[in-house]
């Protein structure tokens, strides 16, 4: 395998594709009408299960399967589109709905038909202006042709969509927490069970899916579960949106088919680290991967393999980093980072990035001794899996791995900046800066 | 400036226990720009249930005062119906909510990973550093968590119009247009005509 495949964003070279006609001319809509009109909600439930789709936004749990995990009843029940991409090295959701609107909003028929949902949402980031306004007016045509509202299609089934815009919170991305938000409350992630596939939006059943799922219905509905099968590899089936970002040569988003070698990814789509440079490490899933190495090279870019190597698949987004980068900033910013955007509601999460953070800033103020090391790793393994959301997690993971392999790197940093602040000192103290003796001298 | 990471705001301010809590405004009492009233009841009329008009409306407010101060949380509470306290629990929740008069617009300068491997936060203090220089004013520049634009690292978010790759050689530029109010860096922005990033074939 080698290259792009390019299925999802087949169409997008073609000039005003976010607009009705146009999307329309090149067979758009034809999916949700026949998922409409002449599918029952079972059958479009196999197709997407039968088609081994699973969920682009970082679980990677089987589309179908949750789609069936929605209760029987009459009680109202809803989509959710996670339209809040704020996973730093994330961006192909933007570049999906800014393209090709009219496909994601297919896309929530398709998966609302699925779950029998009567409303939709789609949760898009307030910093995405301008996507907003593309889906907006992409919505509205579609209103005004009747493919949303009620009677769809001029069929029995009704379905309102509107589009919702947060205002910069990560967490709001964690499905819980975007049904917090939605209903008006401050981001915070809800104690599960009960799943939001029994008790999300308003109490209702609720199916979550991210951007790129749902962008992916429409070929299923059309060309069949088995058309989508046969791309891929085992359990990762389909192609991916997968986003490179860092110190490439050609940063940007790829579509490729799972399975793909990493390598092909990062050297032959995105031109690998600039010229002179070399690889010194890269996260496969957005920064909430851990970390992998040259030796990682040469795997698929599966879910399995990247699980095999202690990292995960996530979101596809690949930042790369070259060994003009020390580890200790790298490091800092990305616990940053989270401890920003942890949400305070549980405690090994709010504490466990805020020392994280501290632990850190002393190894790069040269206050930190190698101890601190093990102390720092076990911060980490404290963290994960004692949260409420897997926020914690996230920095947790990837910084225990930069821990794992670039250990040697950490102590060097340690021991420079401890050499380099003791000098300071020194020096201080023999050009009489420091006031009184013993305030700060050397340790 | 406060350093907005480390602690909450309003922690150094005593709290007046004597003083009742703000309660639902009557909406005979509170007066209420047409537009915005108009804006925050459309919101209200999408959600099956008020509340979730809440971040939209607040957004709307902030629009037209600059920020979410007092007068604007007053506004909000008297047509949604809810407390003050409700609305300012939200407010000082969400970056992208303002709950100091720092400024109508904004210049988000990224500093996450993805930029921060190509030297964002030198973009950033050089922008900053120009802001101070050329005396921008009504401008929040701060800088940001990841926008969702690392191919165009390093980036920053002009009210809404990304624009990039930065060098800090922009940052002259950039603060200048923002502050005579001209599209800032023009073809550089995502979603303009033609847009490809420097490694991108021309089209
Ligand atoms: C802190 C955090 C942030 C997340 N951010 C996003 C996001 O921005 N977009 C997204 O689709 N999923 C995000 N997720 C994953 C969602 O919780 C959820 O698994 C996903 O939206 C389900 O959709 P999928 O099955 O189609 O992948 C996030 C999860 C966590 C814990
Ligand atoms: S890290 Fe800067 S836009 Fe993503």
């Amino acid at each position: 395998m080698t290259g792009q495949l390019k299925k999802l964003t087949a169409n997008y070279d073609e000039p005003d594709l976010h607009r009705m006609e146009v999307y329309e001319r090149l067979g758009g809509y034809g999916s949700a009408r026949k998922a409409a009109l002449d599918m029952t909600q079972e059958e479009v439930l196999d197709q997407l299960e039968a088609s081994g789709l699973r969920g682009r936004g970082g679980a990677g749990f089987s589309m179908g399967k949750k789609a069936s995990f929605i209760p029987e009843g009459t009680m109202e029940k809803y989509l959710c589109c996670n339209a809040d991409e704020s996973e730093p090295g994330a961006f192909k959701d933007r570049v999906l709905m800014q393209r090709n609107p009219h496909q994601l909003i297919e896309g929530c028929i398709i998966g609302a038909i699925a779950a029998q949902a009567t409303r939709a949402f789609i949760f898009i980031r307030g910093e995405y202006e301008t996507q907003a306004k593309m889906l907006d007016a992409a919505v509205t045509e579609a209103y005004e042709k009747g493919y949303l509202g009620s009677g769809i299609f001029g069929s029995q089934t009704d379905l309102e969509l509107v589009v919702h815009r947060g205002q910069g919170a990560y967490i709001c991305g964690e499905e819980s927490a975007l049904l917090d938000a939605l209903e008006g409350k401050r981001g915070n992630p809800r104690l599960k069970p009960p799943f939001p596939a029994n008790q999300g939006l308003y109490q209702g059943p609720t199916l979550i899916n991210n951007v790129e799922t749902l962008c992916n219905t429409p070929a299923i509905i059309e060309h069949g579960p088995e058309w989508f099968a046969a791309m891929g590899v085992d359990k990762s089936t389909g192609t991916k949106m997968v986003s490179v970002s860092g110190n490439v040569q050609r940063a940007g988003n790829f579509e490729v088919e799972l399975g793909i070698p990493v390598r092909e990814i990062i050297y032959g789509l995105a031109g690998g680290p600039p010229e002179g440079r070399d690889l010194k490490c890269f996260f496969p899933g957005g920064s909430s991967a851990p970390v992998l190495t040259k030796e990682h090279l040469d795997l698929p870019f599966t879910y399995e393999a990247m699980a095999e190597a202690g990292s995960m698949l996530g979101t596809a987004s690949m930042i790369v980093v070259d060994d003009s980068q020390p580890i200790v900033p790298l490091a800092l910013n990305l616990a940053g980072f989270y401890r920003h955007e942890s949400c305070g509601k549980c405690v090994p999460c709010r504490e466990g990035t805020n020392w994280t953070v501290h632990m850190l800033e002393r190894i790069d103020q040269g206050d930190a001794t190698p101890m601190d090391l093990e102390i720092m790793a076990e911060v980490q393994t404290n963290i994960i899996g004692n949260c409420l959301c897997v926020l914690g997690d996230s920095m947790a993971m990837p910084i225990g791995s930069m821990i794992k392999h670039f250990r040697g790197e950490f102590e060097q940093h340690i021991e420079a900046a401890r050499a380099a602040r003791d000098r300071e000192h020194i020096r201080a103290f023999s050009a009489g800066e420091l006031a009184a003796a013993g305030e700060a001298g050397p340790a | 400036m406060r350093d907005r990471r480390t602690m909450p705001l309003g922690w150094d301010e005593a709290v007046d226990l004597e003083r009742d809590p703000a309660v639902v405004p009557d909406p005979a009492e509170v007066e209420v720009p047409e537009a915005l009233r108009a804006s925050i009841t459309a919101a209200m009329q999408r959600y099956p249930d008020r509340h979730s008009a809440v971040l939209p409306a607040l957004a709307a407010a902030q629009k037209v005062h600059g920020w979410c101060s007092p007068e604007a949380l007053r506004q909000v509470a008297a047509v949604m119906q809810v407390t003050p306290a409700y609305l300012s629990s939200l407010a000082s929740y969400y970056d992208m909510l303002r709950t100091e008069p720092i400024g109508s617009r904004y210049v988000y300068v990224c500093t996450s990973v993805a930029c921060h491997v190509r030297d964002a936060r030198a973009v950033y203090e050089a922008i900053a550093q120009e802001a101070r220089d050329q005396e921008l004013e009504d401008v929040e520049v701060r800088n940001f968590e990841c926008l969702g634009a690392c191919d165009m690292a390093p980036m920053a978010s002009v009210d809404g119009r990304y624009v990039g790759p930065l060098s800090e050689d922009d940052a002259h530029e950039l603060v200048a247009a923002v502050k005579e109010n001209r599209e800032v860096l023009p073809g550089r922005g995502l979603g303009d005509e033609g847009f490809r990033l420097p490694w991108e074939d021309k089209a």
